[in-house]
């Protein structure tokens, strides 16, 4: 589409088709740049001095105010908290520092601005404007300096040459593509598994002993991680961001899902607190309802029906770890999850 | 002392020096009361007992029925211990007003402490259940801060905020504001679990663990809280500092730019 | 004036040793040419013209306080444990980076104040990028031949999105480790490629040793370096260009009517660089900015509520909180749309203001240079068409903040959640349809008040008794700068059959600029301005009611 098939008529007059003078032809034509006003300080040399004055004193404040940076930076010790009626307690440095830097280079801007708004020549000037484009005799240069350069190089006529270039060219940054590979393992089936096996025992979070049906009362929110997996492990933050989990009790009368109950003990369900939306640690536990809600973007599952989702953006039900009770008592998984936990991906299936 | 010598002239002082009086006279004459000490606290709490009854017929039967057994507008309270009563009635949660909305809201107590151990009392006598916490339970006294802001991260944040500011819930269900809470009442709402919060009983947060999460939330949310940075807008991160930035930081930018580029007044008007 | 200007000149001259410098210079660099074309440059006055100075200061601001940042900052994710001064963390476990940011907050002087100034000045930066490019959008001022400059800026606003979201990763506490592990769900519902992608972004599963690293160097060098490039491309091309200016008396396309650089401009935007950072820096010293220590270190298994990005990223997060949870098993694989399609869409949206201009001259065909603005009403269907897009941008930040919303105004997560999902497809319809019908009516104004006078005030009984007021015939300034506008016609197919009786084939594309250009420019697309003939007969037959 190019500008041609625009009828000229359909475009607006230029702008400055008008004429200077507004008479009876053109009530609308531009007057022109009003005349130049005087301000106080232009005729009045006392306002000047005034305005001089106030500029000298923003600056001279200025710089007080970076003498009491200094100070301040010396003399208030790092962890040195008063109170500052509205705010609160705050850091007395960090106060102090900021209102002294933010003073010192407010009023040389002060300064400045007040110094070009009172007393520098505030007289209108009107520029010229050029288009942008090159004249026609100019563009004809340049297309024939253009027209003989590729001619000499001849890279028109030779190519196998210009072939052969484009190919190396196009082939070269390859070499910075596969450089990237190195910077992680494929993906594997990393996602799918989770230290939780068969006879791991449940951990809870807080204290960090077994967990026992007896500890878990319905009603009561618990988090476990599995046995082995400790703090300080170095694969710990990537071990827990699959495995954590939470258990809670329900009446198994309340259980609407048969397979929740089949996979629980005694009404004490565990399910992945990884959410399967985009991975936030879900917990958000509302026990009369058994509702558990996502707080970063509101997925809710109902954890009396196999944690459907009932509302938000997750794709699907939060994993349940099948658990039982082994011969000490203690409560233990039965196997690892069935289904990758966390955010859905490609291969997920 | 400063806030005491300002909270005597409350109109509420003269209950609280006469409370005082009371439970000082009582005390000493518990302590002073020469025979059958054993006997008379026996006694003393039937009597409490007896007192909470009335109070609960009044103020509670209507909903959770004349024996604490529950009804379609109240939840059994038999098992849910004195602890849990002495949350809901002090923080005035209980009695709940007929139509409340999607959830009981804090209010004004009603009762007198008294008024609310004889309750608790009667409750508690229906069922075995949680005691009312002792000082020394959610006391500062041996607690670790740093482990209470960990286990504060792996249990409450979720729903009260990093420093217990609280957040949403679904269908205008919220988890409250931990400001100002009484440590008392903390401790019970994790033994207890009111409402939709899930309880936390010493099998998996142990006393020790309550206590720490307490101190830590002394430390991070009181009016001692030192906000090094100065103005906590709330302590709700991106949302209201992103307010902030747009209103005070760009509006009071856009409020120079204009005055930069403001013409300065002419000697004469035109 | 004069007298002034004569003495300065001469303390000038009295200089030589500057005078020799600059000459030393000018045979190595040519300055003097710089200079004669640049130094009495003119530049109109507008506070609105400030907004991009408001975010070429607080850049430089944020380059300042970052390479200070740097020289305490580990970027490292090895874990250490904590002894520094901040009581309530003392003895857990974190990162080194996490460690670093605390020490730079609570250890370092003056550490906590360029931290905040840097943060803050982001989040301004960031604001002060949007505002000004709906100043450039609302005006017109992205028309030929400033579309590329149009651009750069918007590639500015976007890679300043993502530089601060890559800061605000950096100092690895819960909050922000949160938004990572967002990131890493969205990559991951990217079909085909989503688990590949977030494997090498990670150095593995997530969140791994590596990410803070990697940011790091995305945050401080890669984008950074994109972005300075950008911007001095952007202030090239600004003094290329010459500023655009608002119609007014004496102000045409082919003239630029304001001060020169120096001296007036020189003091005005060199001070506004001393406001700009004094108004920061208060500010950080009176509020507290991401307060990491209480958010505590990244863990994975833990999160709090109200768990939202800096407001930049508040839209996308609206749209993710928002979607319904869309996901499709199909042959083994599972196209997670819950996710991918905000993703998608949020760079939609942002494409969609990106290429405006390209199609209001497409439908226009107008391949003039414009200098002179527009003023919004002028242009009603763009200004729609801005205001439509900008109620998107906001109904996705109060998405984004839905569970604040619920709590602060004691409403249903669900019902503000719901409130969104519809609003994102009404609202804008709203925008745009009442947008048109204020812009006309303005027009209609504009329209009444040239022909008709200003009202006074003044109210009149004429001898029959009746009551007029007094309008006042407005100043030839006022007539001038109220029909300086330019109005286009609808463009029309014109005949499908020429003079030989051929059918002529109308393409699709043709057609469709047809109908946009009638939208745009018939009688329901703009109030056609009073021309003379209206004017001279109202005023001739003592109109003035």
């Amino acid at each position: 589409m190019s500008s041609q098939e625009i009828p000229e008529e359909n475009l607006p007059a230029e702008q400055d088709a008008h004429v200077a003078v507004a008479d009876e032809k053109n009530p609308f034509a531009d007057p022109g740049l009003p005349p130049h006003e005087h301000r106080i300080q232009d005729i009045d040399e006392r306002a000047a001095r005034r305005s001089e004055r106030t500029v000298a004193l923003l600056f001279t404040v200025s710089m007080l105010a970076t003498v009491g940076f200094i100070a301040s930076y010396v003399a208030i010790p790092h962890d040195k908290s008063v109170f500052v009626f509205p705010i609160g307690h705050l850091n007395a440095l960090n106060f102090a520092l900021g209102l002294t830097l933010g003073t010192a280079l407010f009023c040389i801007g002060a300064g400045a601005v007040h110094w070009a708004r009172t007393l520098m020549s505030d007289v209108e000037v009107a520029d010229d404007r050029h288009a942008i484009a090159a004249e026609p005799e100019v563009k004809a240069k340049v297309m024939a300096d253009f027209r003989q350069g590729a001619k000499e190089s001849a890279i028109g006529r030779r190519k196998l040459i210009r072939n052969t270039m484009l190919g190396a060219l196009t082939l070269v940054p390859l070499s910075g593509v596969v450089l990237l590979r190195d910077l992680g393992p494929l993906p594997g089936t990393k996602l799918r598994h989770t230290l939780w096996s068969k006879g791991k025992l449940l951990v809870n979070m807080n204290t960090n002993e077994p967990l026992r049906p007896s500890d878990v009362a319905v009603g009561s929110l618990t988090f476990a991680k599995p046995e082995g997996l400790e703090e300080h492990d170095h694969d710990f933050q990537n071990e827990i961001a699959k495995a954590a989990l939470m258990i809670v009790r329900l009446q198994p009368d309340d259980i609407k899902d048969k397979r929740e109950l089949e996979w629980s003990h005694e009404g004490i369900v565990a399910y992945s607190k990884i959410c399967t939306h985009v991975g936030c640690p879900i917990s958000l536990y509302e026990q009369q309802t058994h509702h558990v809600l996502c707080p970063c973007h509101q997925s809710t599952f109902d954890l009396s029906d196999g944690a459907r989702v009932i509302f938000g953006p997750a794709g699907h039900a939060l994993p349940q770890l099948r658990i039982g009770v082994n011969d000490e008592g203690y409560l233990e998984a039965l196997g690892d999850f069935d289904e990758p936990v966390g955010p859905a991906f490609w291969e997920r299936g | 002392m400063k806030k005491l010598s300002a909270r005597r002239r409350h109109p509420l002082a003269a209950v609280v020096v006469l409370l005082l009086a009371l439970a000082c006279t009582g005390g000493l004459y518990a302590v002073f009361a020469p025979a059958d000490k054993a006997q008379a606290e026996e006694s003393a709490q039937s009597l409490t007992i007896e007192e909470g009854k009335k109070l609960y017929a009044v103020g509670c039967a209507s909903c959770h029925g004349t024996g604490g057994q529950g009804t379609s507008d109240g939840p059994s309270l038999v098992g849910v211990g004195a602890a849990a009563v002495d949350f809901q009635v002090s923080t005035g949660r209980m009695p709940a007003a007929t139509s409340q909305g999607a959830q009981v809201p804090k209010k004004k107590n009603i009762y007198s402490q008294a008024e609310i151990d004889q309750l608790a009392a009667f409750i508690a006598s229906l069922g075995a259940g949680p005691s009312v916490p002792t000082e020394e339970q959610y006391g500062p006294e041996g607690a670790d801060i740093a482990k209470g802001g960990e286990l504060f991260r792996n249990n409450c944040a979720q729903c009260h905020n990093f420093t217990g500011k609280g957040g949403a819930l679904t269908k205008g269900k919220y988890a409250p504001s931990l400001e100002d809470v009484d440590p008392k009442h903390i401790y019970e709402a994790m033994q207890t679990g009111p409402q939709n919060m899930p309880s936390f009983p010493d099998t998996t947060l142990s006393e020790q663990n309550k206590k720490d999460i307490i101190a830590y939330l002394h430390a991070v949310n009181s009016d001692e809280t030192v906000n090094p940075g100065g103005l906590e807008l709330g302590g709700l991160g991106p949302v209201s500092e992103g307010l902030f930035a747009w209103i005070f930081g760009l509006g009071g930018l856009i409020a120079v730019a204009v005055w930069v580029a403001a013409r300065t007044a002419k000697a004469k008007k035109s | 004036m004069s007298t002034t200007e004569t003495t300065e000149s001469r303390s000038r001259g009295k200089a030589p040793a500057g005078e020799r410098v600059a000459d030393w210079a000018d045979g190595r660099l040519g300055i003097y040419s710089l200079a004669k074309a640049n130094m009495r440059k003119i530049f109109p006055d507008h506070w609105s013209f400030m907004l991009g100075e408001v975010c070429l200061y607080s850049f430089i601001i944020i380059i300042l306080t970052g390479v200070y940042l740097t020289l305490f900052f580990h970027p490292s994710m090895n874990e250490v444990e904590y002894h520094g001064s901040y009581v309530p963390l003392q003895g857990q476990l974190m990162s080194e980076a996490f460690s670093s940011t605390l020490h730079i907050s609570f250890d370092v002087r003056g550490g906590l104040l360029i931290r905040q100034i840097h943060h803050w000045a982001a989040l301004i930066f960031l604001a002060g990028m949007f505002v000004h490019m709906m100043r450039v959008f609302f005006t017109g001022a992205f028309r030929k031949p400033r579309e590329i400059n149009w651009l750069f800026g918007f590639l500015l606003f976007v890679l300043g999105m993502f530089t601060g979201f890559t800061g605000y990763s950096l100092p690895d506490d819960l909050l922000s480790g949160t938004g990572v592990r967002f990131t890493e769900g969205a990559i991951l519902s990217m079909p085909i490629v989503g688990t590949y992608i977030s494997f090498f972004l990670f150095g593995g599963e997530f969140p791994g040793v590596d990410f803070v690293a990697r940011f790091y160097s995305i945050h401080i060098l890669l984008l950074p370096g994109i972005m300075l490039g950008l911007v001095v491309g952007h202030l090239i091309l600004v003094f290329y260009h010459k500023h655009t200016q608002f119609a007014g008396p004496g102000k045409t396309n082919k003239n630029v009517v304001g001060m020169p650089l120096l001296p007036v401009y020189m003091a005005k935007a060199g001070g506004f660089f001393f406001l700009v950072f004094g108004v920061i820096a208060v500010i950080a010293a009176v509020a507290q900015i991401n307060p990491i220590w209480a958010m505590g270190p990244y863990r994975p298994d833990q999160v709090s509520t109200g768990a939202q990005p800096d407001w930049y990223m508040g839209f996308a997060e609206g749209l993710v909180r928002y979607m319904p949870g869309w996901e499709i098993n199909l042959w083994g694989h599972t196209l997670v749309l819950g996710v991918f399609i905000p993703l998608v869409l949020f760079g939609l949206v942002l494409m969609a203001i990106a290429v405006y201009p390209f199609i209001e001259s497409w439908v226009t065909g107008d391949k003039r240079e414009h200098h002179i603005l527009d003023r919004p009403r002028n242009a009603p269907t763009r200004t729609a068409f801005g205001v439509a897009w900008v109620t998107v941008y906001m109904i996705g930040l109060v998405g984004g903040g839905n569970d604040l919303w619920a709590t602060h105004f004691h409403l249903s997560i669900n019902a503000v959640t719901w409130f969104v999902r519809i609003g994102f497809f009404a609202g804008p319809v709203l925008a745009f349809i009442i947008t048109k019908r204020i812009c006309l009516g303005l027009q209609r104004r504009d329209k009444d008040k040239v022909l008709h006078g200003r009202e006074s005030g003044i109210i009149k009984r004429l001898p029959h008794g009746e009551f007029i007021e007094v309008h006042e015939p407005l100043s030839q300034d006022a007539l001038y700068t109220l029909t300086a506008h330019e109005q286009y016609k609808p463009l029309e197919i014109g005949p499908t059959v020429d003079e030989n009786g051929v059918e002529r084939k109308v393409k699709g594309s043709e057609k469709l600029r047809a109908k946009l250009s009638k939208s745009y420019f018939d009688e329901d697309g703009q109030i056609p301005k009073p021309t003379v003939e209206e004017y001279k007969e109202i005023t001739s037959g003592h109109g003035h009611h």
